[in-house]
């Protein structure tokens, strides 16, 4: 006769393979406790994940692999290295029918010229442009959906404010070709339609979610105890902020500048409608201006496999690449030991 | 000691106003360039926008008819890149997570190199889908299948899909992590005391749970990937084709692509500006759906 209050034996389950991430003695089966194996098909599906996840991994080193190897007869390809210089592309050449010796980028002429100054200028101004706009815009919006907004009205305003960021940059980009210069030209009486400052205020709609959401978060993150204690002491809230908050989030708002930096660097169909496309020198924001992604995307379409713009192109593309990834790891470090540093206080 | 008081209470109230016009005029600009924005689209299109529009071809030389193909092309180039972006992040998201051990040097690697992934500009995958995939990916194919015939080593669907995989990949790969995290470590020590292995604790009881998070980063990806024109550039995009995309190695019209030609090098300026319109309105119709769609399905996984 069965015991009527059969209590069933607890299974147990052992790992096909030893795992690494648990205690030794829970690796051993415990004697006399059934042993319960998990179906055959799970183990290549197991395998299947893993190989998964390393394509991901290879798609990155690809990326940087690809640029390099595309990039590299710049200083292999004897004939590459006729056509283009280190020194022409950084420093001052005396061409042939100039005067003085100039830094030009016209790579479609009889004697092709790579200087890559008028690019790195007109990035540079158009970055600097929608910098100047989106990083105050991004930080004080920050600041009022973390510390004024309160309820319905925080929930509402936040995702609107990051449905910008869901606006594709080709629609910006026309935005600025059709109605923004128009409008930015009635007002200021540019001499040409497109140009840096056009290009650059279209650019901080873009770049203005990337650092309202980071310092947003940033903003949040700084300990309610410090706000508590700053009001207790008598300061009222907009000195809580000025004194207290904001120094204490100050990494967390630098690397959204940081990364905001970077994706205005590397934006491409904005500036490509918007900034004129003209390759020129100065440090003037009303004149026309054309960026490094820009001089890529309206470029690589007509030239040839394997030439020296080819090569230059892909120099070009790699540069971004190792900028904006400086960027971001500067941006991601700061955030990173600043969550541990709140975390740990 | 009064006088004090009121200077002090005075000067908070000062303080704080100013404090609230400042930030609040920041959110207002920004809601105003919002509004702003989709006026000026909504208004210049709405003549335009029919269902002629988005269900039929171009004709006349791009002047009449629709953006019906543009349409296609879009839906079919997301699809498949959804098909790819998906599956590879979520895996590598539940790899970084439950099968990577957190503290490792190369899994903090791997995590870094997703987020330097995240940053790359949009155009540098232009370069790389070009330099990889169609021309050493495509143009191999064509060497040891086609006796170096062009058929995989030119700009088509896939070479894009792909292009577009990789960017979207960090956007797929961040959500799905955060939402496994959001897990308590809890139910996975329920679970494996109870004598189920990594697999099930990872398919039966952490993968459904985190589902929401998945779609919001699959929803996400969409609509990024949806909008991108450099990526595709250069790997498949077309401003006109007689016929829809039949293969994987066609190439195919695009609604991004379309606004960027149509905008920068159209010879008529009065005619194409209303089909412009009403295009740049279709493709923000489409990807703020999406992008609502995601902020709907985030707020009930936090209710729920």
């Amino acid at each position: 006769m069965p015991t009527p209050n059969a209590i069933p034996l607890p299974l147990q389950h052992i790992a096909s393979r030893p795992r690494r991430d648990l205690p030794e003695e829970t690796q051993q089966p415990i004697r006399g406790l059934p042993i319960r194996r998990p179906p055959q098909w799970h183990a290549p599906l197991e395998w299947l994940v893993r190989a998964l996840a390393m394509l991901a991994v290879l798609a990155i080193v690809l990326i940087f692999a690809f640029l390099v190897k595309s990039a590299l007869p710049m200083w292999t390809s004897g004939e590459v290295r006729k056509e283009v210089t280190q020194a022409q592309m950084w420093f001052a050449t005396l061409w042939p029918g100039y005067d003085t010796p100039q830094n030009v980028w016209q790579p479609v002429s009889e004697v092709p010229k790579f200087g890559l100054w008028p690019l790195v200028t007109g990035t540079l101004k158009s970055t600097l442009v929608s910098m100047a706009i989106a990083g105050p815009m991004g930080v004080a919006a920050a600041i009022f959906v973390a510390f004024y907004a309160r309820g319905r009205t925080r929930e509402i305003l936040k995702p609107t404010l990051e449905l910008l960021a869901g606006i594709p940059s080709v629609v910006l980009g026309f935005f600025a070709l059709v109605s923004l210069a128009t409008w930015l030209q009635d007002t200021f009486g540019f001499d040409s339609r497109l140009n840096a400052l056009v290009s650059g205020v279209a650019l901080s709609l873009a770049i203005v979610p990337v650092v309202f959401t980071i310092s947003e978060e940033a903003i949040r993150a700084v300990p309610a105890t410090y706000v508590e204690a700053s009001t207790a002491l008598g300061a009222a809230k907009w000195q809580t902020i000025l004194k207290v908050v904001l120094p204490t989030a100050a990494p967390g708002i630098a690397s959204a500048i940081a990364l905001g930096f970077g994706r205005a660097v590397g934006e491409t169909m904005v500036v490509l409608m918007a900034s004129g496309n003209a390759a020129i020198t100065s440090w003037n924001p009303a004149d026309s201006v054309r960026t490094l992604s820009a001089t890529i995307a309206s470029e690589l379409g007509e030239v040839v496999f394997g030439s020296a713009h080819y090569a230059v192109l892909f120099y070009l593309g790699l540069l971004l690449f190792v900028f904006t990834s400086l960027l971001n790891l500067l941006g991601g470090r700061v955030i990173d030991a600043q969550k541990a540093k709140v975390k740990s206080r | 000691m009064q006088l004090a008081d009121k200077t002090r209470s005075l000067r908070a109230k000062l303080g704080d106003t100013a404090m609230v016009i400042a930030t609040l005029s920041a959110v207002l600009l920004l809601l105003l360039a919002l509004v702003l924005l989709l006026g000026d689209v909504m208004v210049h299109a709405g003549a335009k926008l029919s269902w002629t529009f988005i269900s039929q071809a171009p004709s006349n030389g791009m002047m009449a008819g629709g953006i019906f193909p543009a349409i296609l092309g879009t839906a079919m180039l997301v699809l498949l890149m959804t098909a790819v972006s998906v599956p590879v992040g979520v895996a590598t998201a539940i790899y970084l997570h439950e099968y990577a051990r957190a503290d490792a040097l190369w899994t903090r690697a791997l995590r870094m190199a997703v987020q330097n992934l995240a940053g790359v500009p949009s155009i540098v995958f232009g370069l790389f889908g070009l330099g990889f995939f169609v021309q050493f990916v495509g143009g191999g194919m064509d060497k040891l299948l086609h006796d170096g015939h062009l058929v995989w080593g030119q700009p088509g669907l896939l070479w894009a899909a792909l292009t577009l995989a990789t960017l979207t990949l960090p956007t797929t790969i961040v959500a799905t992590e955060e939402a496994l995290r959001q897990i308590p470590a809890a139910q996975r020590e329920a679970a494996y005391a109870l004598a189920t292995s990594r697999f099930e604790v990872v398919f039966r009881l952490l993968v459904p749970q985190a589902m929401p998070g998945i779609l919001t980063g699959g929803i996400l990806a969409v609509s990024r990937g949806a909008g991108e024109v450099a990526p595709i550039l250069f790997t498949g995009a077309a401003y006109f084709l007689p016929e829809l995309p039949k293969s994987l190695d066609s190439q195919f019209m695009h609604l991004g692509y379309h606004v960027y030609v149509m905008a920068t090098q159209s010879a008529d300026v009065d005619a194409s500006t209303p089909i412009l319109y009403a295009t740049v309105a279709v493709l923000l119709i489409l990807t703020f759906t999406l992008n609502l769609a995601a902020v709907v399905v985030r707020a009930r996984m936090r209710a729920a």
